[in-house]
């Protein structure tokens, strides 16, 4: 980190931010490596920050997490502010949810749903579009000219007579002048940097480990903090011995917060092993009975005595499968997943003279702000966010605990203090993602197609635990991806919320991935049950389904164009998620453990229309991988409320042997831009199951589909 | 006090001797390039070289490399196949959150330092220990090779 980043962070709490017409003034940014400004800031708007040393930062309200949005939000405003995307800096938005609060999430200040590009498609143009009008504005009355004898190209505004000017030079000027209401930009045709294929702007640093993770943080006089929490998640302390703890090197201090105790201590070593010496009596709480295979027993029994929410229905589908004499029955089940981003979670908090700074890995800056202003009685103004890069998302960084957590023990010991969690810890107290139990049904006319169908999914709403939805109003993203394209006449279609008993929390693709291996599998067993191919069997079903049907197609064409080797097989699922239409074919074989070995995945995606292609490409070999491995190996589980898995020997991953080659086809398209970040991490899980199913004969319906999973079905 | 020799200079260690290298590296010499995933070996955020070999540094005590040559991502940029590996993430565009990368980076530079002409075999053997949670493996598997012909 340099020294200038440093200085920001001390002046942070000195400075005010001010909003008035729009224009946010004064306003210092934590930016990365070398980008802060050196010269005078000027801010002609929340999203344009140009200095009179013409540098340029364009501020992401999203949080870089990998999915590119470092790079993909300033690519949008360049667009229009007509500058060199490898000439800007970027930073990420401090907290302010009227400016940079995302419509598509309620107006949250939040990463997540695979919306950066989507909500931000529109206004971030227009956001650049304003800066090049008021730099226009100021160059013509510098120049004493029209506006319209005027351009703004390439960083400069251009004039009559060989006139120019740096957005530099204009930066004071252009900051006084109105903001312009109405702005217009470009047709998408003479896009030149959207839709191109752009390098990462944060690539550099993250291959010379120069980039700042916020387990990277550093403050003056800060110290380390390690925290033991109740083995089981919601347990409280009773009591505590510190003396042996206290008495180890390196240790500071010992203080108890609400989540536990936490050993302070000149490094995080010291800290952590001096941790391990506290003698904790711990009160476990209503969660220490807890145990997976008894919470699925309880959302099972809930799918029959609980309250359906309606999803949709068409016609009477119960009365026409009850009436049929051909009728498919199947019960899916999704397993417990931890986040496990490789970077544990860790925040800093620096408390002082009645102000908090919070530096680190978020998803959610207001969420953060909020929950530590009323977790420590702070009003919310008092306390600065500054988001570091994260060291993977994936939802976890939406949940506030580890904040809340170190901001507790900096106002407790009036010190900067990073906080940072072991494996272990991150791994045992996550919010994990639910189990689900779906139950379907359909009968089959003489075609063998499907005449009526009903979709029961039982699970537990996130959105209940993150933003308090009431239990008896439906929960939308529980029921993504639940209604499936296909021309089917009758459906009945519903979703019953029950509470297992453990924190959730939203995990890439939250319910798609439940809902698309309970449809996907389905479908291909009603093939089978029809006699049917299953790539002909969706096909006929998808005919007033253009957009599906079209990438089935190219997927399909695509993996057949090589040959299948023996004991290889392929699945094919499809989904439409977050406005991206996708369709998948999983190539597998059994190794000699029996366990599945996947060999290519073909992906064909239409998002909509792409800012950075190569993004997109990235982003479906990432959930590609990422879907693997919970369609293959991993679980959690619970024994008297203990996460059993505690490191990724119990909880693995994919590693490099075992990732596929992937195939991808992008379908060019002028429609609205859709969500990239997550919806392959969906479909991939059934395509494997079907791919499985074919390879082998045996259906496996209860992820994830180990090699026992595949003996025992 | 110990003395760690870091990308060729020695550097005073104040730490117990049974503290990993990797939090002398971070939390004392301040150089976080290096990165803690899950301290027992398992994810490979860690790896750094001691005396060129790859090892993971959560799990290797400062007192095991006393005068020998710990090297770690901050120095890749200064050594020829470091840097030809670091070019080629970039051309690749392999990262995505980043947070392996300093790992996967130090491992495939160690595997090209004593193979110039990996096969895919010899790619998954040596970046076995490297978890990546984004899965960009398909990228790191190009890089790796477009580096080898870079060195060729």
């Amino acid at each position: 980190m340099n020294t200038t980043a440093q200085t920001s962070r001390r002046d942070f709490l000195k400075t005010t931010a001010i909003t008035s017409g729009g224009l946010l003034m004064g306003v210092p940014l934590l930016t990365f490596g070398d980008a802060q400004a050196a010269g005078t800031l000027h801010t002609p708007s929340a999203w344009v920050h140009n200095a009179d040393d013409n540098t340029i930062t364009l501020l992401s309200a999203r949080s870089e997490m990998g999915q590119g949005v470092y790079t993909s939000m300033p690519m949008l405003i360049a667009e229009e502010l007509n500058v060199d995307i490898r000439r800007v800096k970027v930073a990420i938005a401090a907290p302010d949810a009227k400016l940079y609060g995302n419509a598509l999430l309620g107006g949250t200040q939040l990463t997540g749903g695979s919306t950066s590009v989507r909500d931000g498609w529109e206004n971030l143009r227009v956001a650049g579009a304003q800066v090049r009008e008021m730099l226009i504005s100021a160059a013509a009355a510098r120049w004493n000219v029209d506006r319209s004898e005027l351009k703004a190209e390439n960083g400069t505004v251009l004039g009559p007579n060989g006139k120019k000017a740096t957005y530099g030079e204009l930066a004071e000027a252009a900051s006084k002048m109105p903001l312009p209401v109405k702005v217009s930009i470009k047709d998408p045709k003479d896009f030149r940097i959207v839709g191109k294929r752009t390098k990462r702007l944060d690539t550099p640093a993250k291959v010379n480990g120069s980039a700042e993770f916020g387990i990277d943080v550093k403050l003056p006089g800060m110290v380390y903090a390690a925290l033991e929490q109740c083995p089981v998640i919601g347990g409280t302390v009773k009591s505590v011995d510190a003396a042996r703890a206290k008495s180890m090197p390196g240790v500071i201090e010992v203080v108890q917060i609400p989540d536990g105790v936490a050993v302070v201590a000149d490094s995080w070593w010291r800290a952590n092993q001096a941790r391990k010496a506290l003698a904790i009596v711990w009160d476990e709480g209503a969660g220490a009975t807890l145990n997976d295979k008894a919470m699925l027993e309880g959302i099972r029994a809930a799918s029959k005595s609980g309250r359906p929410l309606p999803i949709k229905a068409v016609g009477d589908a119960p009365a026409a499968i009850a009436a049929s004499n051909r009728v498919v029955r199947a019960e899916y089940v999704s397993q417990l997943l931890s986040h496990s981003p490789l970077e544990p979670m860790n925040f800093t908090a620096s408390y002082a003279n009645g102000k908090m700074l919070l530096i680190g890995p978020t998803q959610w800056q207001d969420g953060a702000q909020g929950a530590v202003a009323k977790a420590i009685d702070m009003k919310p103004e008092d306390i600065g966010v500054q988001t570091t890069f994260l060291g993977g998302g994936f939802g976890r960084r939406i949940d506030l605990d580890f904040i809340v957590q170190a901001a507790q023990i900096s106002k407790a010991i009036g010190k900067p203090v990073k906080l940072v969690w072991s494996r272990e810890d991150d791994m045992t107290h996550d919010f994990y993602r639910p189990q689900s139990v779906h139950q379907l049904a359909a009968s089959l006319g003489a075609d063998g197609k499907p005449t009526a169908m009903t979709f029961r999914l039982t699970s537990q709403s996130v959105t209940g635990r993150v933003f308090g939805l009431p239990n008896e109003v439906p929960d939308d993203l529980m029921m993504e991806a639940a209604v499936a394209p296909y021309a089917i006449p009758a459906i009945h279609h519903d979703a019953i919320k029950h509470d297992a008993g453990l924190r959730v929390g939203y995990w890439r693709s939250v319910s798609h991935l439940l809902n698309a291996f309970a449809n996907e599998s389905f479908v291909d067993e009603l093939a089978k049950e029809a006699g049917q191919d299953p790539y002909q069997y969706r096909m006929a079903m998808l005919a007033g389904q253009p957009r599906f049907a079209n990438v089935l197609k190219l997927a399909m064409d695509k993996a057949a164009s090589r040959p299948l080797p023996a004991g290889h097989a392929r699945g094919i699922a499809l989904m439409e998620g977050y406005d991206t239409y996708m369709a998948q074919v999983a190539e597998v074989s059994l190794d000699a453990s029996g366990a599945v070995r996947v060999h290519r995945v073909t992906v064909a995606a239409d998002p909509g229309r792409m800012v950075n292609p190569d993004t997109v490409e990235a982003q479906i070999q990432s959930s590609v991988v990422f879907g693997m491995g919970a369609a293959l190996m991993q679980e959690i589980t619970l024994d008297k409320g203990r996460v059993q898995q505690t490191n990724f020997h119990q909880f693995p991953v994919v590693r490099m042997s075992e990732a596929p080659a992937i195939d991808i086809i992008l379908v060019e398209s002028t429609e609205k831009p859709g969500g990239i970040g997550e919806p392959a991490t969906a479909v991939i899980v059934p395509a494997i199951a079907n791919a499985v199913a074919t390879l082998t004969g045996k259906r496996v319906r209860k992820l994830p589909i180990t090699a026992d999973a595949i003996k025992a079905a | 006090m110990a003395t760690l020799n870091v990308n060729g200079k020695d550097l005073a260690v104040d730490a117990d001797p049974s503290t990993p290298i990797l939090w002398a590296l971070r939390d004392t010499l301040g150089m976080t390039g290096t990165k803690f995933g899950c301290g027992q070996a398992l994810c490979g955020a860690c790896t750094v070289h001691l005396n060129g070999a790859p090892i993971r540094s959560c799990v290797t005590p400062i007192s095991a490399a006393t005068g020998q040559k710990i090297t770690t991502i901050e120095a890749m940029a200064s050594d020829r196949v470091g840097k030809a590996v670091q070019d080629a993430w970039v051309k690749h565009d392999v990262v995505q959150c980043g947070y392996c990368q300093s790992g996967q980076v130090m491992s495939a530079t160690a595997l090209l330092k004593t193979n110039r002409k990996p096969t895919d075999a010899d790619i998954d053997a040596a970046m076995a220990g490297n978890i990546c949670r984004c899965g960009t493996y398909a990228r790191i598997r190009s890089a790796i090779k477009d580096a080898a012909t870079q060195l060729a």
